[in-house]
């Protein structure tokens, strides 16, 4: 029972290595993005999950509506997703200029191209 | 007017960035640059004016009130901040015109000084603030700015450099807001006067203990504490000049700043971080730092590289001092702060000199630099000194005071640490006087000229200024143990 209590915050621990993994083990550029990518996300629904209060609506000042959930964490993380979306931006950005650059996006055949310069 | 200096600080920066993207004329930029980094100085000096005269100022952005607004504090330590981070500022920009102009193509130049704006703002932002995801924020706009200009540096290493500090950067700081998270599920608060108060009380909780580990891994990763510090060498090396003067001088003076709040005013009241192993820990990752970062700093074959690595060793004694967790340690870090801030931006500053001189700074192209650049290279051997820590300069004051600080603990072995970390910098500093003072220079050779003057002028006033306040150190000094002291103060 406690397990499926918890079930949100056992995907953000998954989620959360399942990116962190990526981005060390994978060669690729882009992957790394993606896993970066992918673990920020687990913080996002880190973020969502703990304000999340059980029978809570929506906060919206009415009649009727005494329990709700706090949106401060939603206003967070949207400040956290914009900054998400600039650093994939930037990164794939610099992935493009690497591959001009370098004509690999494979992190061992850039590291071989540098030691040679 | 003056009320609304603390909001002023950040916001002017904020919008000068932009500015200069719509002027896009690079003189203009770099006008607008320079102009609003003075005023930011200005400001800064009148804030630490005002802080020391009637202490702490509070400022609740938008009239909306602390906890639930978000609310600039400022304390000695961070006004001390700020003025560090625009005194740098301050004097790079002159140094920049030209330094930039050589090694940033024209169409480029304009969004250069946009991002160094956005970096500033980003810098001064994470040390005014008081809300600790403000301070996320503000870290990342200082963050994407930085990888932003270190990848228009003209070597193509400079790209990868940028996209592997983007990487660890963004590790770093989603650590940081995982940290902040539990926090704030356990506090329901973001504001660091609040979570100060309320955490003594629930200190017990795993949920703290893993938000300060997040905490900590991820400000060490933005700090390049050993052995997070991977991301710095190349960064620094394939930087343009001006971009390594600001960033070894401020960006990671700010981020030991923000783990010193973390540590001193956030987790104030708690027992377990003043008990625990971690004092332990930080202190033995700082002395590797300053031994290892200092031995690979002898093998370096590129000069900038050598002096990132120095950095590392530096950040090592800032780290040193924080671990000790007493007044006269974490004065120590606080005075090393500013001084490493203007001794390492001078050196860095040489560098740019020479390589807008010469065009690189491999150190077998250094052969004869001092008959050919004597006013550059006579500052680098200053400043050398000064990252040794020869008595008169400032990187002598640092160390007395943090050896002090570790006899006062009975920490011998460190004390060991901080003389055999000073005696490889004579090695690595005495490597490249040796190549340009003692070796000819190579037949054929064209015979080279200084810097212009508005390169060389504040390469001395940082240089300058590295003995100015090792002389007289009182002035810095009182600073910075007024600083140690509001942390170690209860929290209001």
């Amino acid at each position: 029972m406690e397990f499926l209590g918890l079930l949100n915050y056992w995907i953000v621990v998954v989620l959360m290595m399942t990116g962190f993994y990526i981005v060390i083990a994978h060669n690729n550029l882009v992957k790394k993005i993606v896993g970066l990518n992918i673990f920020q996300v687990s913080v996002f629904v880190f973020y969502i999950t703990m304000a999340k209060v059980k029978g809570g609506t929506a906060p919206i000042l009415a009649e009727g509506i005494e329990i709700y959930s706090n949106p401060l964490p939603h206003v967070l993380i949207l400040t956290a997703i914009v900054v998400g979306v600039a650093t994939t931006a930037l990164g794939l950005a610099l992935v493009v200029r690497i591959h001009d650059a370098y004509g690999t996006i494979e992190d061992d055949e850039i590291e071989a191209r540098e030691n040679e310069l | 007017m003056a009320a609304q200096y603390p909001a002023l600080q950040v916001v002017l920066a904020l919008l000068a960035a932009p500015v200069c993207l719509i002027l896009r004329r690079p003189n203009a930029a770099w006008a607008v640059a320079t102009v609003i980094t003075w005023i930011s100085l200005a400001l800064a000096l009148s804030l630490l004016g005002r802080v020391l005269e009637t202490g702490v100022i509070l400022y609740p952005m938008g009239d909306w009130a602390a906890p639930w607004g978000i609310e600039y504090q400022i304390d000695t330590v961070n006004a001390f901040m700020l003025v560090i981070v625009t005194l740098i500022g301050s004097v790079v920009m002159p140094f920049a015109r030209a330094s930039v102009e050589a090694e940033i193509e024209e169409e480029r130049i304009y969004l250069f000084y946009c991002m160094y704006l956005l970096n500033l703002a980003g810098l001064l932002g994470i040390a005014i603030t008081g809300d600790v995801f403000n301070l996320f924020v503000f870290l990342e706009i200082s963050s994407l700015s930085s990888y932003v200009m270190i990848s228009l540096g003209r070597d193509k290493r400079a790209l990868t450099a940028a996209y592997r500090y983007l990487v660890i950067g963004t590790i770093g700081a989603t650590f940081y807001i995982i940290g902040v998270g539990m926090m704030y599920m356990t506090t329901g608060s973001l504001n660091m006067a609040d979570l100060a108060a309320i955490l003594p009380a629930v200190a017990d909780s795993r949920t703290v203990l893993v938000a300060l580990g997040f905490l900590t891994v991820g400000l060490g990763l933005k700090l390049a504490l050993f052995p997070l510090h991977l991301w710095l060498p190349n960064a620094y090396a394939y930087a343009p000049s001006a971009v390594t003067v600001f960033l070894a001088a401020t960006g990671t003076k700010v981020a030991v700043y923000a783990f010193i709040r973390i540590f001193f005013t956030v987790f104030g009241g708690v027992e377990i971080f003043t008990a625990g192993v971690i004092p332990q820990i930080l202190a033995v990752l700082a002395a590797l730092a300053m031994i290892g970062a200092s031995a690979v700093a002898i093998y370096q074959t590129d000069v900038k590289r050598l002096l990132a690595y120095s950095s590392i060793a530096q950040i090592g004694y800032m780290v040193l001092g924080i671990s000790m967790v007493t007044v006269t340690g974490l004065a120590g870090t606080i005075v090393h702060l500013f001084n490493h801030a203007i001794m390492k931006g001078g050196l860095f500053m040489a560098m740019g000199c020479i390589l807008f001189k010469i065009g690189t700074v491999q150190l077998d192209q250094f052969e004869g630099l001092g008959k050919r650049m004597p006013v550059t290279m006579a500052a680098f051997v200053a400043g050398g000194f000064s990252l040794i820590g020869v008595p008169l300069t400032v990187g002598f004051v640092s160390k007395w005071y943090l050896v002090q600080a570790a006899l006062e603990k009975g920490w011998w072995l460190a004390v060991a640490a901080i003389l055999a970390s000073s005696l490889l910098a004579v090695i690595y500093i005495w490597r490249v006087v040796e190549v340009a003072y003692f070796r000819p220079p190579p037949k054929g050779s064209a015979e080279v000229s200084e810097a212009p003057l508005s390169m060389l002028v504040p390469l001395w006033i940082l240089i300058g200024a590295s003995y100015y306040f090792g002389i007289d150190a009182t002035q810095t000094l009182d600073i910075a143990f007024a600083a140690a002291e509001t942390l170690f103060a209860p929290p209001l």
